[in-house]
């Protein structure tokens, strides 16, 4: 078991990274500029993939290296990459439909953080883990999720869905570096890949969208109801 | 013998996917799906049989074959080939020739994605695979490029996806839960999962669990997770309707099943089984609101959808060996009947050029071939005897009764009153409400009109007599949910 056999270094090594991945979240969650949420991701990605070598380093698990290459590659250069392609292609520079206030928007992902740390408290106690890495993993995990969510129900402009569902799959993945740093490298690179196609999905239906709806905002999506 | 027929039944689809994008000739296409379809269908039959005596693992234990999977497999076979005969003769109707390749490429694709899911033997890949079935068959939703398809596609790819993304949460939680027991790296199979759940944690079991039921869930088209399903089947063109409702559904319901018997074995069943049911009668609920107040004819199918995967849900969540063999009975039998039911949903809108329930008016007069079948279909999917989705239900609201979830039968039944008046009362209007006195009746072609026939027949048959072969199939199937594992 990773978690129990951590020395302090490592352990406060692998905590402040996790933080700044969920800080990064936040940053995206406040920002109204879709550039500036592109980059929050790409470090995000970054620090993911600098997760991953840490616990590669302290667990003794040489294969998360090639992990953390391939994520740093993928997530952190090829996927803001593409997405950066699309953004160009659709001259749109900020979210222009929002619901919610960037600050409100904040204090509801805040709200999201405790109650993903209850869960983790709960289930973290349960198991004996209570005040471990395995907590703070768990609960920046969920809330990580909740966030993206946030991110899916609150922006209209299909781009930032697109960046919603890759911070909920973001905060899947830092997650899976802490808690089963086991698990077959042979998932962990399929999930990888597969994110690829899905990130190519997104974007060639974005095209049909702007060729066949003319718009990009879930806003103006409301043909089928009822 | 089981292992070459499974190699048979992937690669048809294959190869055919392959051909087609290779060739790029709609007429080619089009017969190679075709038979694609017929090697896929005729190969699931002995793979049902076979997998009694499984499970069967093939390719290093990633793939297996047990009860479970191989009666998808045959549900899918059986939906794939009625849809491909189906859209020989509804495709030509669309005029997009220079295109159709394309149709057919992501159709024998979507196909085989389905295909591997059901046979996935880990539960990381089992889940890449269901995410691969959203990707291929978000572009056949979207086939039709107008912006309703498109609108639909984008919500259908978003919702799902996000959602799915859960019960990724909830794999990488049960493979943690696991890791407690067997150390940090193992493979996750079912099985393995299923023997180290009884040393699970239970409070980290009940999470994962309810996780992944969100999850897949929400590709099932449980309410209240269901919100891009009615979008996605009366958006897409009507063949493939028939595939998301007859294959891509049941395959998603494959995974809570699965891990309906590992929570099982980790004694968080009864909570598991709890949030299944409910879920299950949420979906009657708003299936049944949706439906009494529907107004196109598609969506109207769609919600039906909802409903029996409600009932489904409730099958396996009542479980014990009246409810999983009713809810394999009714897989087969709402694949095969919402098949018929959406193939002619797709004749009339084509003849009338409207999805509108208020525009297809005269059915009765105007297709004369037709109206028939479309009208028994009707009568079947409402739950009337003597079709076998009447058994099903019946024995579903049984095994409710046995296990001690009267309040679920109670609102089950209820539920299934209002649906059979609702969905009724829109027949009514279209067969017998006064149209258009002057119009001409509607011409068919025989591909459309062939395989509401093959999805019929089985379903009178299947209802007035439930094979005893059958029958022992079910209990073998219900013993190896339940945990007795070989």
């Amino acid at each position: 078991m990773l978690i129990t056999t951590l020395t302090p270094l490592a352990e406060s090594i692998i905590s402040l990274l996790a933080i700044i991945s969920l800080m990064l979240a936040f940053v995206m969650l406040g920002s109204r500029w879709l550039n500036n949420y592109l980059y929050a991701f790409a470090l995000e990605s970054w620090a993911i993939a600098a997760l991953s070598v840490a616990v590669g380093i302290y667990g003794h698990y040489p294969e998360l290296f090639v992990i953390a290459a391939l994520t740093a590659l993928f997530r952190g250069l090829v996927l803001p990459w593409l997405i950066w392609r699309i953004i160009r292609r659709l001259n749109v520079a900020r979210e222009i439909h929002e619901i919610l206030q960037p600050s409100s928007a904040l204090v509801a992902g805040a709200m999201a953080v405790v109650f993903s740390l209850s869960v983790a408290y709960h289930v973290g106690s349960s198991l004996g883990l209570a005040g471990t890495v395995a907590v703070l993993a768990l609960t920046i995990m969920l809330s990580m999720k909740l966030i993206g969510f946030l991110m899916l129900a609150v922006r209209h402009e299909a781009l930032s869905q697109i960046l919603g569902f890759l911070v909920l799959e973001n905060g899947i993945f830092l997650g899976a570096q802490i808690l089963v740093p086991g698990m077959p490298m042979l998932i962990e690179i399929v999930i990888l890949f597969d994110l690829l196609i899905v990130v190519t999905c997104f974007g060639m239906l974005v095209q049909y969208l702007v060729a066949h709806v003319g718009s990009t905002s879930s806003l103006d999506l409301k043909r089928l109801v009822g | 013998m089981a292992g070459t027929l499974l190699l048979i039944m992937v690669l048809a689809p294959a190869v055919a996917a392959a051909a087609s994008a290779l060739t790029r000739q709609a007429r080619l296409a089009e017969r190679l799906n075709l038979a694609a379809s017929l090697i896929v269908a005729v190969t699931a039959v002995p793979l049902t049989v076979l997998s009694a005596g499984g499970p069967y693992y093939f390719w290093g234990g990633y793939i297996v074959l047990d009860l479970t999977g191989a009666w998808v497999l045959l549900c899918t076979g059986l939906v794939y080939l009625l849809a491909a005969i189906f859209s020989v003769g509804y495709m030509r109707l669309l005029d997009e020739d220079d295109r159709l390749w394309s149709f057919y490429a992501l159709f024998a694709g979507f196909a085989l994605t389905i295909c591997l899911s059901a046979v996935m033997n880990n539960a990381g890949l089992y889940w890449i695979a269901i995410e691969l079935t959203t990707l291929v068959s978000t572009f056949l939703v979207g086939f039709e490029r107008g912006p309703e398809s498109i609108e639909a596609a984008w919500k259908y790819i978003i919702i799902v996806s996000a959602g799915i993304s859960l019960a990724l949460l909830g794999t990488l939680l049960f493979y943690w839960a696991g890791s407690f027991v067997l150390g940090p790296t193992y493979d996750m199979t079912w099985q393995v999962l299923g023997q180290a759940a009884p040393k699970m944690n239970p409070a980290l079991a009940t999470l994962s669990f309810l996780l992944i039921l969100v999850g897949y869930g929400t590709k099932v088209g449980l309410a209240p997770m269901h919100a891009w399903l009615p979008d996605a089947h009366s958006e897409s063109p009507a063949p493939i309707s028939a595939m998301l409702s007859g294959a891509l559904l049941n395959v998603a319901m494959l995974g809570i099943v699965r891990y309906l018997s590992i929570a099982d074995a980790a004694t968080v069943g009864s909570l598991a089984r709890t949030a299944l049911v409910a879920f299950g009668v949420a979906s009657l609920l708003i299936g049944a609101l949706y439906i009494v107040r529907q107004e196109g004819i598609k969506r109207l199918m769609a919600y039906s959808s909802v409903e029996h995967m409600g009932v489904i849900a409730l099958g396996f969540g009542f479980g014990g060996p009246l409810g999983v063999a009713g809810a394999f009975y009714h897989m087969l039998n709402h694949s095969l009947n919402k098949s018929a039911m959406f193939f002619g949903a797709g004749n009339v809108m084509r003849a009338y050029g409207s999805k509108e329930i208020s525009a297809i008016r005269g059915v009765w007069r105007r297709a004369p071939v037709m109206a028939p079948l479309w009208l028994a279909g009707a009568v079947a999917i409402t739950g009337a005897p003597p079709f076998a989705l009447f058994l099903s239900e019946l024995v579903i609201l049984r095994a409710g009764l046995e296990r001690g979830f009267s309040w679920a039968v109670a609102a089950m039944a209820a539920l299934l009153i209002v649906i059979f008046i609702g969905f009724l009362n829109h027949f009514r209007g279209m067969y017998f409400d006064d149209g258009d006195e002057e119009a001409a009746p509607l011409s068919l072609s025989a591909w459309c009109i062939a395989p509401m026939w093959l999805a019929l027949a089985p379903l009178l048959v299947l209802g007035l007599w439930w094979p005893q072969p059958l029958w022992h199939h079910f209990m073998v199937a219900a013993q190896a949910l339940s945990g007795v594992r070989p």
